[in-house]
């Protein structure tokens, strides 16, 4: 069972899984096209649809003025409008919407609707939007202990500034939603969306409907991230509110273009700190001011910005800490979620801190995370008590296992052997919790059927976008009921059988809504085991389990065979459904004083990253990455496997090619695959090496198998500090400058930077 | 009418010439295994292959990006999508191969990896791990980190090895690579006719630049196919080397002569876009597009080529490639005029070529800076240079100051540092997304210097030219 494959592969090998449009459309169904703001802000003196409207083929071109309920759609703080009202915040911003026969005739009426703007100044930068006092929110700080005292206790002390850009999802579905009218006013939303219950709410809000009135489906993602959290929402509400006005089905699927410029990324952050380490290397004092660009909205920034500072200090104890977060409001699309959640670039500057104090002191990076590495009983800023910590036996692991003394005596050797080609080392800790930091999210909902032939169906809150839940939640119900994964069927995502579900995130939907599909399970056993009760000679401290579709006694297997006992059970009137309900115990935390228990556990590991520069270039190759990573018990490591190298490729490519570009004015101008760049098939790196530490798991885990799908994703910031290790062999005046992505542009620059 | 073979099934349609094919597979096929990632050829989601019966009566397979190519390019074509390779209550090879390897993991982008390798079982020649990377050299997956399509490029290259290349098309079927049906496929395109397409309308080469930005405008537009009447071979004589501009880039990496006269021609035109891409775009497309980037150009700026430029009433005139190039986007070319071909002269053994490309990614990326060097030494006097510079200038640059500056001088590193020098007045970049000023100028001073470094190890050494 540990290798059951991705349960949706043989339909997507052949080309036959269905994702949002591949939909068979229904007749009639009319496709939808954004008109979306030309300038980052303005004041919208004249829109005239006249012209756009006499395309033939053009149904109805809709905007704010026909929303019979609120123009709002803000998650967290109702400061984001469906369609523009009066001003525009940032270029991409939907204004209206273009109801017509075909695709192609709502483009044509695109070009011709003409707007008249009064243009104002845009805001791109956090530093621009903090001097104009420009936020989303309040900041938030965290402390620990007296930094001024840890800055005493100091002897070295180092400041610096650093920046990480943002990152394009660049999820190879884009957004889409099909929205079809039902009888009496209901809608069904098909949308491709990780939060089916905000998609619901929202559009609830929206139509001025109750929310029963709106059904969500979502058979599958074709990539997330993140993207597709909070940002799917816009375009299913929009497509619901045609559907209703028009009382016909309404397709919208995002070209690729309009999708880059319409939606929010993974946030850049500038941030200053300072560092002070005592004489034995230990970290006695760390401060940092992390400035968000948040765009033009809050989002999800405000969450994102909390994890920033969750995760601040990475996998080292730091004495004394205080980090302030500023939300900073620009005129750009409002930055989201993305793999990580706001965790990669509070792990980015403290790393850029050990970095920047190596280099000062003239030691190895390591010596310094080797000597700050978490322990047991340890606490983290935000008060949880580290336990069952495991981050020095995954360093401790990697430098054993790939040899880092003999690597390190092989890598001096070739750099001074070679002109041309330089190469470099990095260890990368990651320490990550799991749990959304808002403690209210963190529960989820199953539901069982067994139908009375024996065979199963499956519904939880779990959204499939490639992480394969569905697989996970499959072997759940299979294993537990001891049956042939083909005797159980996971449902689509639905609203109807599923209410308010949090969203498919932070690591967290396998946990959730496996834990309550267990107990679902268990519950469903409990009732059967009345039945098997009266079927074998058993007692009430008999074992009963469930095997090879047999029954099981005491670890024997029996004649009872599973068709047999739901049928006794059917037949007895037994209800073979459940309903079950999970929530995570024991987190807690209070905003108030920025303390509590806010994880049910961490995720941990160690990568050692091996590049190779070419000196004569600036391109660079990255020979290795190699892991020992914390899987607690892998439930499936063919799929947690592939969550570990999707998530570290995903980083290199955030680290090194991933560049997004706004111009002054706030147009996107890094916005099509020809100038974006993700990591193709030569470029990731020519080995990677995962090794699973060997450890009991923890219990909050499903099964023991930890959560897998972000924190793999930080192990891609060590592919930064080797590139800059190799630069610095090459050029000992390169001033390491902590500026990411580590593009060739900025390696050249850097290789010659003073050089003599 | 516009007639093919698309998977089983024969295609009579009345389509407009200009829809692209990935528009009528999937919305007027209804065939919705073939994806839509972002209609630019730059993310394989919409791979499908084109097989062409050859001169010598073989079944020759390529990999294109539905999305920018004509519908009027699948004319006497088997077009294969991801449906068309699907076996009855099994797996083909390449499906399996990625199903056992956990390769998939959304599933967005796996029709096109699987089409990739299935294009690749279809290769005539013994194929190498090497070849399966390339095939899969279009295709992005945002997912998996690559490494698990990797083992499942290796499993299906593997098998591939007992390949009997005498009986291909048995031999595959029987081994569960394609359907039994594509044993048919040759005997039915011979019943298609080859038909004149428009006269009139946008004439459309490989359409790999045209469609990124005029899919939509050309989607209820008829247009004139260049493969009608643009010549496509490669010739040689004594002296010279004629390319068809019809030809493309795959055709060029893969000639034997060609590769004769440029042993590095695989791996410099490994650079320039994927596989599928290069199997579509022709070298007289990038021309016209007349990219200051484009690496075809720069590549043959530096063999100092001619154009054959032939008008509507059939005259032709020949002009110098460098002087090909006017402005930004502006050439020397009437609307009724195409070029036909391109010549140069064959390098002697005195001669040595180099292409260097730098960009964000390696592959399937446009250049910061591109530059392609010609040489020709006697004994270690410079005789002739023809360098030309991509990414820093309005054009194409070819370097005028610095080849007549290196005349006749001696290869030292005196000589190329001055060099250098000079080219540093010649060129004028701006910065942009593909760098900073400072950085290009930095970069082509690299890679001018990358040339010597790389064409002449024992002459130079990187420290010389840049302390």
């Amino acid at each position: 069972m540990s290798s059951m494959k991705n349960k949706d592969s043989i339909g997507h090998v052949r080309g036959e899984s269905i994702f949002v449009d591949d939909i068979n459309l229904r007749e009639g169904t009319l496709h939808a096209l954004v008109f979306d703001a030309p300038i980052a802000h303005g004041i919208i003196k004249k829109i005239d649809y006249t012209e756009a409207k006499s395309v033939k083929g053009v149904i109805k071109i809709l905007d704010y003025k026909d929303i019979p309920g609120k123009n709002q759609i803000g998650g967290i703080i109702p400061d984001e409008t469906l369609f523009a009202e009066n001003e525009v915040h940032f270029m991409g911003q939907p204004i209206a919407l273009i109801i017509a026969e075909t695709l192609a005739i709502a483009k044509k009426a695109r070009q011709l609707i003409k707007i008249d703007l009064e243009e104002m100044p845009a805001v791109t930068s956090t530093k621009e939007a903090f001097e104009k006092a420009s936020f989303i929110n309040a900041p938030r700080t965290f402390t620990l202990n007296d930094t001024s005292k840890g800055f005493e206790e100091s002897v070295y002390i180092f400041t610096g500034e650093t920046f990480t850009n943002g990152q394009e999802h660049l999820y190879l579905e884009t957004q889409a939603s099909y929205t079809i009218p039902l009888e009496n006013g209901n809608l069904k939303i098909f949308s491709s969306t990780q939060g089916p219950t905000s998609v619901q709410a929202t559009a609830a809000r929206v139509l001025n409907i109750p929310m029963h009135k709106i059904e969500v489906e979502v058979n599958r993602l074709g990539g997330a991230f993140g993207g597709k959290e909070d940002q799917a929402t816009p375009w299913a509400v929009m497509t619901a509110l045609a559907a209703q006005i028009l009382n016909k089905p309404v397709k919208m699927v995002l070209e690729r273009h309009d999708d880059m410029r319409m939606t929010g990324k993974r946030h850049p952050y500038e941030s200053s700190f300072k560092i002070g380490l005592d004489k034995n290397l230990k970290i006695k004092a760390y401060e940092v001011d992390f400035y968000q660009n948040s765009g033009a909205a809050a989002d999800l920034s405000p969450a994102i910005a909390e994890r920033t500072l969750f995760h601040a200090t990475n996998s080292y104890y730091v004495k004394s800490a205080k980090f302030t977060v500023y939300s900073c409001k620009t005129n750009l699309p409002p930055n989201t979620a993305f793999r990580g959640f706001g965790g990669p670039q509070g792990m980015f500057v403290i790393e850029a801190a050990i970095a920047k104090a190596a280099k000062e002191l003239n030691i190895p990076v390591r010596k310094i995370q080797e000597a700050n590495l978490l322990q047991e009983n340890d606490e983290f800023p935000y008060g949880q008590i580290a336990k069952q910590v495991e981050i020095s036996n995954t360093w401790h692991q990697v430098k054993e296992t790939y040899d880092l003394a003999k690597k390190e005596k092989e890598l001096t050797l070739f750099n001074s052997k070679n002109q041309n080609y330089k190469k470099g080392i990095s260890l990368m800790p990651i320490t990550f919790g799991i749990s959304f930091t808002n403690t209210p999210m963190n529960h989820a909902r199953a539901l069982i059927h067994v139908y009375h032939d024996g065979s199963i169906g499956v519904s939880t809150g779990a959204v499939e976008m490639g992480q394969s839940v569905n697989t996970k939640m499959l072997q759940i119900a299979a294993q537990f009921f001891g049956l042939n994964e083909s005797k159980v069927k996971i449902e689509t995502t639905n609203t109807t059988r599923i209410a308010n579900m949090s969203p498919s995130a932070a690591s967290a939907t396998a946990d959730l809504n496996g834990k309550a599909l267990l107990k679902a399970c268990n519950q469903i056993k409990e009732r059967l085991i009345k039945v098997v009760a009266e079927k074998l000679p058993i007692n009430g401290s008999d074992d009963i389990n469930f095997q090879n579709n047999f029954v099981l006694v005491n670890g024997k297997r029996t004649s009872l065979a599973w068709e047999d006992l739901i049928k006794s059970a059917f037949i007895k009137r037994i209800s073979l459904s459940e309903h079950a309900h999970y929530a995570t115990p024991k987190i807690h935390f209070d905003k108030a004083i920025e303390k509590g228990h806010p994880f049910a556990y961490h995720v941990y590991g160690t990568a050692l990253t091996t590049v190779t520069v070419d000196c004569i270039r600036g391109t660079y190759e990255i020979d290795s990455v190699e892991i020992v990573h914390d899987f607690g018990k892998s439930m499936n490591k063919g799929i947690d496997m592939g969550q570990v190298e999707g998530g570290l490729v995903q980083g290199i490519g955030w680290m090194t090619m991933e560049e997004i570009s706004y111009d002054e004015q706030g147009r996107l101008l890094s916005n099509s695959l020809s100038g974006y760049k993700v990591p193709d098939i030569f470029s990731v790196p020519k080995e990677i090496k995962v090794e699973a530490l060997e450890t009991k798991g923890v219990d909050m885990a499903i099964l023991k198998s930890k959560a897998v799908g972000e924190p793999p994703l930080m192990y891609g910031i060590g592919t930064y500090f080797a590139i800059q290790n190799a630069i610095t062999a090459f050029n000992p005046n390169y001033s390491l400058a902590f500026d990411a992505p580590m593009t060739p542009e900025k390696v050249l620059m850097g290789l010659y930077e003073n050089y003599s | 009418m516009i007639e093919f073979i698309l998977n089983d099934k024969k295609v009579q349609t009345e389509a407009k010439s200009g829809m692209s094919l990935l528009h009528f597979i999937r919305e007027e096929q209804g065939l919705k295994g073939t994806k839509a990632g972002c209609k630019e050829g730059d993310c394989g989601a919409c791979t499908v292959l084109s097989g062409s019966l050859h001169k010598d009566n073989k079944l020759h397979y390529v990999s294109l990006t539905s999305c920018l190519t004509p519908l009027a390019n699948a004319h006497g074509k088997h077009i294969v999508t991801v449906e068309g390779i699907n076996l009855t209550n099994k797996l083909n090879i390449a499906q399996q191969s990625m199903h056992n390897n956990f390769a998939t993991q959304c599933g967005y982008c796996t029709p096109g990896f699987v089409i990739s390798l299935t294009g690749l079982s279809l290769r005539e020649k013994p194929v190498t791990y090497t070849d399966s990377l390339n095939a899969l050299s279009g295709n992005i997956c945002r997912c998996t980190g690559y490494k698990s399509i990797e083992k499942a490029a290796k499993e299906v290259t593997e098998k591939l090895q007992k390949k009997n290349h005498h009986d291909s098309l048995n031999w595959l079927v029987k081994n569960k690579f394609i359907p039994d049906y594509f044993t048919d496929i040759p005997a039915r395109l011979r019943e298609i006719k080859n038909e004149q397409s428009f006269t009139e309308g946008v004439l459309v080469s490989g359409g790999t630049d045209l469609y990124v930005k005029h899919a939509d405008a050309l989607l209820d537009q008829e247009i004139q196919k260049a493969s009608d009447f643009v010549p496509d071979k490669i010739l040689f004589s004594n002296t010279k080397c004629k390319i068809g501009a019809g030809v493309n880039v795959t055709n060029l990496m893969e000639n034997c002569e060609f590769a004769r006269y440029f042993p590095y021609v695989k791996s410099h035109l490994k650079l320039v876009s994927s596989e599928p891409i290069r199997n579509m775009a022709s070298i007289g497309g990038n021309f016209v597009n007349a990219s200051p980037i484009g690496d075809m150009s720069i590549f043959f700026l530096a063999l100092n080529s001619s154009l054959y430029i032939q008008s509507s009433i059939g005259a032709i005139r020949e002009i110098l490639l460098k002087d090909f190039f006017l402005d930004y986007k502006k050439m020397d070319l009437q609307d009724h005029e195409f070029i036909q071909h391109i010549s140069f002269e064959i390098p002697d053994q005195n001669t040595y070529f180099n292409f260097e490309k730098v960009s964000k990614r390696t592959h399937l990326d446009i250049a910061s800076v591109n530059t392609a060097l010609n040489i020709k030494l006697n004994d270690n006097i410079i005789k002739e240079t023809h360098i030309a510079v991509g990414g820093v200038a309005a054009i194409p640059k070819y370097l005028n100051q610095t080849n007549t500056y290196l005349k006749g001088k001696k290869l030292t590193v005196s000589t190329i540092i001055a060099a250098q020098d000079i080219m540093q007045k010649e060129i004028s970049p701006i910065s942009d997304v593909r760098g900073t000023e400072t950085y290009k100028r930095l970069l082509a001073r690299q890679l001018f210097y990358a040339h010597f470094l790389k064409l002449f190890p024992n002459l130079f050494k990187l420290k010389d030219l840049v302390a």
